[in-house]
């Protein structure tokens, strides 16, 4: 299983901060798809991080990473 | 919550130099934590909420922050500084929750030998900050709020993360 996490506007869409789904051996792309139709929620320019830190679209899910979602970032 | 997050961090012998605060930032402890022997200078960057942006008059601003990736990402920001501008000490907190106008968001504090690398690397770090940690700022005025960096998706990333081009600004 995996634990995706949802910030900022993402987490406002989704009405949640966290779900749990099993993700195991999809890529970083295919989780976005399988995301954006099951919440409604447009991932296009959206970056992921795997374990804290930042992935790519063709990196591979093992069972147990975290996955976040991470709109464009506006700090500082 | 952040007490017991600041007392992990300590267990784990992590560096305290960089931290995501939901209290109000105290300037000189940051600035305190690089003062070192070698330096002879010390720059000290204070991001605050304005109250206009383009005419727009912002009411307060929500600071959310995905706190663990975001102090390593704070840390690693560091270490960049570390690299390039040898010698230089950083500290660097955030402050997340609801901000008035006129209060401090972010305190980074650089000190480095000379003070041309001082004034660099702080100016270096504050605009990584705004690039690759994922904090985001909820802009709240009287006739509504929006998320800061994604409607109008003025950044975007198609590659799906910052690339190198991306990140020098």
């Amino acid at each position: 299983m995996n634990k995706v996490m949802f910030f900022a506007h993402l987490r406002d869409t989704v009405g949640e901060e966290s779900v749990s789904l099993d993700l195991t051996g999809k890529t970083v792309a295919e989780a976005k798809a399988i995301l954006s139709e099951q919440y409604g929620v447009n991932l296009d320019t959206v970056m992921a991080a795997v374990n804290e830190e930042f992935a790519g679209d063709e990196d591979v899910l093992s069972d147990g990473d975290v996955v976040a979602f991470i709109p464009p970032v506006s700090g500082g | 919550m952040i007490q017991s997050l600041r007392q992990d961090r300590t267990e784990e012998g992590a560096n305290m130099n960089f931290e995501i605060s939901r209290e109000p930032l105290d300037t000189q402890s940051i600035i305190d934590k690089v003062v070192q022997r070698e330096a002879g200078a010390i720059t000290t960057f204070i991001g605050t909420v304005r109250e206009l942006t383009a005419g727009k008059k912002t009411l307060y601003l929500i600071y959310e922050a995905y706190e663990s990736m975001a102090v390593k990402k704070l840390e690693q920001i560091g270490r960049e500084i570390e690299e390039r501008w040898p010698g230089a000490k950083v500290a660097i907190s955030h402050r997340v929750g609801k901000l008035e106008i006129t209060d401090i968001a972010v305190v980074i504090a650089v000190s480095t030998p000379h003070r041309a690398d001082a004034y660099e690397a702080n100016r270096y770090a504050i605009e990584r900050i705004k690039e690759i940690v994922p904090i985001w700022k909820k802009e709240h005025w009287e006739d509504g709020e929006e998320w800061i960096g994604n409607q109008l998706e003025t950044v975007a990333y198609p590659k799906g993360k910052p690339e190198e081009s991306d990140l020098d600004e």
